[in-house]
């Protein structure tokens, strides 16, 4: 009898201590992979049980490539998602909620910054980031100087100014832009999430089931964006060919002002032989709101992980969610702590460079997508019908809000 | 030693043999997917739903609906009738032209056919340069002509021709080296003959050189029509971040199935495009073949 149960013992002490294997995807990001190699060997010392494999595929193809791993039931047992993707994924039950013993949701929203909540589905957090983004306005402080601006803008009017001093050509051939209008950079996010909400309205409602910038707050929007180009001559979109136009003639040196993410702040790093800085987003003079779009991406549980699995899951997502890991996410990847501790940290918000991401945190809101590339498309071809068609405003915010909602119903049918 | 009659026999047998390899994998490669998405069409068949409700031809009443489809068909049936041509003729006066070319002949063939090797990627780039309203080349030749500077892959009026530039231009070596080769293939002695006639160089175009030159015309159609109504990797990588556009000018329907499918994942709509797009095909191919195809015995 001792005998067996030493045996019994001992089979299941072996059996927890053979090694799990985890497989973990995200998309190819040099920066990305590298920090999350060096990341995987600390936590694999940490927990000598568990083993992770890391698998990573081309951005382009990474949705296609995680949907198509659903039905075939093979894939991840933790993946990496953009949160814009998670009702689909949350839909289809490819992820499972994260357990709410180990992620209790009143310390989850207590840990992370407000935005976080879009990614609550059905009372449940399903999946949490290591790192957000939120938007700010770069600026080449030679060109600045060069044109005579003496003080960089803190208002939309006076963004205006700057960039009307540092612009130069006529339309449509510019040989330097004041601002790198851009519909399909990160622009359009700044227009619904963020001027829409500077005008006094509110871009979506009833829980990100009906749009709601059909409005007068969204035809002033779009008004205002797009005289940026047509009023005031700021510059033109696609001013450099290619996918990043705004972001490469900017750095090349050709652009005073683009608004972009946190994430473009290590490319331009690298690439601009210039001085530039980053500036937090403008408000208005007579209302001084302030507002700002943040994005994130997410790491889940699939529903591949089951027992040892899940398990070995749920830590690996608590050492990637962790402070320690989001600060090194910051160093390597240059990517903004989820963590509302880390972005109230004082040297972090006196940052030169991410100072002005990390201040927008507080206030910054996300979109609830059920369909990213369709919902951007809707605005995308609502702010070209005025910029290149000479539609007005208030029809093409019409036709974007018709777009959309056909897009959503479709999904919340 | 057998009969001549068994021998034949034997040499069809064997032709039937090898002729079967590859046509089982044409049966699996080819049309099992066409009956495939042919059933998936009659679908709610989203990859990412547990369910895929049978919806008869819901997606086809729907599509009927749909204006983006609208515009891909129309945009589409442009394409084809601005490029082929463009392409048949282009192509064939290069190869008038290069056929009497003697000194370096090998050099001029070589450059006219490295479009068409290109990798399509790497020539949408160079195309979005060329064509940059601001230091494209071809605006700034526009200004030393005193023209007005155009928008070109900026404009919804002007990008759907400049993205067909992009492929006649890609196309074009393809088709001199077709029409090489039909040339090549028209006896001396025709010409000859005419020439004692006296009939001149155009006549002579007229009466012998394009007739005997219709098989390869009409394989430059039909091919040529059919990869026009495929036309996908151009079009998605002259304008990468709004394919498509500005504002769906240059979408093609082909682009649109992929976006269906693999953007938003719904497969059984996209199947049925893909339906819709077989039979467009089929029918123009077979108009062409029974209209284009006379027989110019020698």
């Amino acid at each position: 009898m001792n005998k067996l149960l030493t045996l019994a013992l001992a089979l299941s002490l072996s059996a927890s201590a053979a090694p799990v294997t985890l497989t973990y995807w995200q998309y190819d990001f040099a920066s990305k992979v590298s920090t999350m190699n060096d990341l995987i060997k600390k936590f694999e010392a940490q927990n000598p049980d568990i083993k992770i494999k890391q698998e990573t595929f081309p951005y382009d193809a990474y949705n296609q490539k995680v949907a198509s791993s659903v039905p075939a039931g093979q894939g991840p047992d933790v993946v990496n998602l953009f949160y814009g993707w998670l009702p689909q994924y949350i839909d289809s039950g490819y992820l499972q909620p994260l357990p709410e013993k180990d992620f209790p949701t009143r310390t989850v929203e207590s840990t992370f910054v407000p935005m976080i909540k879009t990614s609550k589905m059905n009372g449940k957090y399903y999946a949490l980031p290591t790192s957000v983004r939120t938007l700010a306005v770069f600026y080449n402080k030679d060109l600045f100087k060069a044109s005579g601006v003496l003080t960089p803008p803190r208002t939309w009017e006076d963004f205006i100014a700057a960039g009307r001093k540092i612009v130069k050509g006529a339309p449509p051939r510019y040989t330097q832009l004041g601002f790198g209008i851009q519909p399909d950079g990160q622009d359009y996010h700044m227009l619904r999430e963020v001027l829409v909400r500077q005008y006094g309205g509110t871009p979506y409602a009833d829980g990100g089931k009906k749009v709601n910038y059909d409005s007068p707050a969204g035809i002033k929007a779009m008004t205002f964006y797009t005289e940026l180009m047509t009023k005031y001559k700021l510059g033109t979109p696609n001013f450099f060919p290619g996918n990043n136009s705004y972001r490469d003639a900017f750095i090349a040196g050709k652009v005073g002002m683009i608004i972009d993410g946190s994430f473009a702040a290590t490319t331009i790093e690298k690439g601009a032989k210039f001085n530039w800085g980053v500036l937090p987003l403008p408000t208005f003079k007579d209302n001084n709101v302030r507002g700002n779009f943040g994005s994130y991406w997410v790491n889940g549980i699939t529903k591949n992980a089951k027992g040892d699995k899940l398990a070995a899951s749920v830590k690996f997502i608590k050492f990637l969610t962790s402070e320690e890991t989001q600060r090194t996410w910051l160093r390597s990847v240059g990517e903004i702590p989820a963590s509302k501790k880390l972005s109230n940290d004082p040297t972090l918000r006196k940052d030169p460079v991410y100072g002005p991401f990390v201040y927008a945190l507080p206030f910054a809101s996300s979109t609830l997508f059920v369909d990213e590339a369709g919902q951007r498309k809707a605005w995308v071809d609502a702010i070209n019908t005025v910029l290149l068609q000479g539609g007005s405003p208030a029809s093409a915010v019409k036709k974007a809000a018709e777009d959309e909602q056909k897009i959503l119903d479709g999904y919340y049918k | 030693m057998p009969a001549p009659g068994s021998l034949k026999r034997h040499q069809t047998r064997t032709a039937y043999t090898f002729l079967l390899v590859p046509l089982v994998f044409f049966l699996i490669v080819r049309f099992v997917p066409t009956l495939m998405s042919l059933r998936m069409s009659l679908f709610d068949w989203n990859i990412l739903k547990e369910q895929q409700p049978f919806i008869g031809l819901d997606n086809y009443r729907e599509l009927a609906n749909d204006a983006k489809f609208v515009t891909a068909l129309k945009n589409t049936a442009l394409y084809t009738v601005i490029g082929v041509p463009a392409q048949i003729i282009l192509g064939l006066a290069v190869a008038l032209m290069l056929s009497r070319v003697t000194a370096l002949r090998g050099l001029y063939r070589a450059l006219y056919f490295a479009p068409y090797v290109t990798p399509i990627v790497a020539a949408a780039w160079v195309w979005q340069w060329l064509f940059s309203p601001q230091f494209g080349p071809v605006n700034t030749a526009l200004v030393w002509l005193h023209l007005q500077p155009q928008s070109f892959l900026t404009s919804p009026s002007q990008a759907l021709a400049t993205t067909a530039g992009l492929v006649v231009w890609q196309n074009l070596g393809f088709q001199i080296v077709l029409f090489l080769a039909g040339l090549a293939a028209i006896p001396r002695t025709f010409y000859e003959a005419a020439e004692i006639d006296g009939a001149s160089g155009t006549q002579s175009f007229w009466s012998i050189t394009l007739p005997l030159l219709n098989p390869t015309i009409v394989f430059s159609v039909v091919t040529g029509t059919i990869s026009y109504l495929q036309l996908f990797t151009q079009v998605v990588n002259l304008n990468f971040t709004d394919q498509g556009g500005p504002l769906g000018s240059t979408m093609t329907v082909a682009l649109y199935i992929y976006q269906m499918a693999f953007g938003r994942f719904q497969m059984g709509y996209a199947s049925a495009i893909t339906v819709v797009l077989f039979v467009i095909i089929l029918i123009i191919t077979v108009i062409q073949l029974k209209f284009l195809t006379r027989r110019h015995d020698l």
